[in-house]
């Protein structure tokens, strides 16, 4: 049991740290780099539970979850990136320009 | 809920018809708007049949592969459902129309548009679909996805970071969803939304589950102070995926909110209630104010749908008392009034674009003589806007204030009533320029005829829609996904 709260807490510090990476860094390869992070913290706290009952074996439900969700994790990376990568092209640096009003 | 879905599944064919499409036009990028059309004709086929479906033999079921909850994904369409579907499938088919008339044969932003609209369509309808929380993640992340892709259609530098801000946003939402389920099921052990239903209840795991999900699908569905990544995104996409993307994709995560709260999350949850309700009230005010300070027509009607998506909010603190099933009618209503008003004023100001070059505010008055029709267009849709009588807007708003006094909690009428004065100034602000004396005769170009019938034919609609609010209540009715208190008690 302390295995799996390991697990989870581990999980979830990685959830918070992305988090944050997410909103300190304006550097577009980051923030995809932390959401990334953010998503393996779930992954994480889901393998985890997984394990449910000691001596059983673990539930394979949480591991077919994750393994699609790691599918649609990679999709959207690679469009993260590759508008990442049209963004420097057309205005020459990779961040977001600043939150102008109007 | 136990029907199994009888004769055709058009459950199944309201997914793949797009889905098939949506292939074929990224095979055949030469005949992709045929394909399109073909497409969108089979997908509203299927989701008419699977409407006469619900309409004669009440809820569908259907269990893919035929193994089942708690293992098996099912799908199901209750009256919920299938309102939102065929909101979808009317906004869809009419945007296909004025899409292929937008964006030039075989060029490269028709390429990219057909199979990614196709696919946004066919995510929209597998999510209006789902009984699966985990499936309902995937069809989130491959609505935000196309979404995304459609933004950066055009590929000009404020398309592209509109996007790019798009995604990172919806992201994080879907990403706080997905821990949300994480949660449900390591406590619960299902993911079927009626299995869920009846193990929830007001234990931590469950609190912080349900607060995820609505953090993230708020997000998702821009509530005001999360709105701040809709209007860029919306005002730099080509008009027909603002239409769409304004009219449908930001309802389908609050239909998705919508769906968790009735049957999923603990039942009374007056403070989150409360909470949401406030945001809505707030995003009214503030995206109001927003769009009467904009000098661009596209981010005037992105800020309107700012300030709109706060109306279905207010559902929340009027459903939390006896006039629940009131309160959800009337958001319903304004879903459907607010898609067809909002389509219409997108794809009029795409028009207007078009016709003029630009769309600065301060410099389109006198410019009316080219795309007379589109102006008349956003007049009309205008006054769904704002809510007058007989529009779709108008009765949703109406049924939302009964709630309200229902409820014993008058003061949410004052956002209700102050957010249509707000609408009518800013709607104004436009429609007074069609009077300003005609400028310079600069240089116009015309518009083909079908995107001025498709924008005419939308606000015509969404003025229409106060017509058939007994249809669409008794439509909603079906499988009662609001409680037992039927169409009648409304009206």
């Amino acid at each position: 049991m302390t295995a799996t709260m390991a697990y989870a807490t581990a999980g979830i510090g990685l959830f918070v740290l992305g988090l944050y990476a997410l909103s300190a860094y304006t550097h577009l390869l980051r923030k995809v780099i932390a959401l990334n992070i953010m998503a393996s913290g779930i992954f994480l706290v889901f393998g985890a539970i997984a394990h449910r009952a000691p001596g059983q074996g673990a539930d394979p439900v949480p591991h077919a979850l994750v393994i699609t969700g790691v599918v649609v994790a990679v999709s959207a990376t690679a469009l993260a990136l590759a508008l990442m990568l049209r963004i420097q092209a057309e205005t020459g640096q990779p961040r977001l320009p600043d939150e102008t009003s109007d | 809920m136990e029907t199994i879905a009888s004769g055709q599944p058009w459950i199944i064919w309201a997914v793949f018809s797009p889905l098939v499409g949506a292939i074929f036009a990224f095979l055949l990028p030469r005949h992709a708007s045929l394909v399109g059309c073909l497409a969108a004709l089979a997908t509203s086929g299927a989701i008419l049949g699977l409407v006469r479906q619900v309409v004669e033999f009440g809820p569908q079921r259907y269990l893919l592969g035929g193994w089942g909850a708690p293992l098996g994904v099912d799908l199901q369409a209750d009256g919920l459902s299938v309102v939102m579907l065929l909101t979808a499938g009317v906004v869809g088919a009419g945007v296909t129309v004025y899409a292929t008339g937008y964006f030039q044969r075989s060029s490269q932003a028709a390429r990219a548009f057909w199979p990614l609209w196709l696919w946004l369509w066919t995510a929209m309808n597998a999510l209006f679909l789902s009984a699966d929380i985990f499936n309902l993640y995937v069809t989130l992340e491959l609505l935000s996805l196309s979404a995304v892709a459609l933004v950066a259609v055009s590929g000009n530098a404020d398309a592209l970071t509109g996007a790019m801000r798009y995604l990172l946003v919806s992201l994080l939402g879907s990403l706080s969803y997905l821990f949300g389920v994480v949660l449900f099921y390591g406590a619960h052990g299902t993911l079927d939304i009626a299995l869920l239903g009846d193990l929830t209840g007001p234990s931590p795991a469950d609190w912080v589950a349900t607060g995820l999900m609505i953090t993230g699908l708020a997000i998702k569905s821009a509530l005001f102070p999360l709105h701040f990544w809709l209007p860029p995104a919306h005002a730099a996409a080509p008009a027909p995926v603002s239409a769409l993307l304004s009219a449908l994709v930001v309802k389908a995560s609050f239909y998705l909110l919508l769906r968790l709260w009735l049957d999923v999350f603990p039942v009374s949850t007056p403070v989150a209630g409360q909470l949401l309700g406030v945001l809505g009230a707030a995003a009214i005010v503030w995206g109001s104010l927003k769009a009467l300070r904009q000098k661009r027509l596209k981010l005037l009607v992105a800020y309107s749908t700012v300030a709109q998506l706060g109306y279905l909010f207010l559902a929340f603190p009027l459903a939390s008392t006896l006039a629940a099933a009131t309160a959800w009618s009337g958001s319903v209503m304004f879903i459907v009034s607010h898609a067809l008003a909002k389509t219409a004023m997108f794809l009029a100001a795409g028009n207007i674009l078009r016709s003029v070059g630009h769309d600065r505010i301060a410099e389109l008055g006198g410019a009316q003589r080219s795309a007379t029709l589109s102006w008349i267009a956003f007049a009309i849709a205008g006054i769904s806007i704002m809510g007058l009588p007989p529009s779709g807007g108008f009765t949703a708003k109406w049924v939302m204030l009964q709630a309200a006094f229902a409820s014993g909690q008058w003061w949410w009428s004052m956002p209700i009533i102050g957010g249509g004065l707000l609408a009518a100034a800013y709607v104004f602000r436009i429609v007074a320029l069609a009077f300003a004396p005609i400028g310079a005769p600069g240089t116009s170009k015309s518009v083909p005829k079908r995107m001025e019938l498709a924008a005419l034919g939308f606000a015509v609609a969404a003025v229409m829609a106060g017509f058939a609010t007994l249809q669409i209540l008794s439509l909603l009715d079906s499988g009662a996904p609001f409680g037992q208190i039927g169409a009648e008690a409304v009206l």
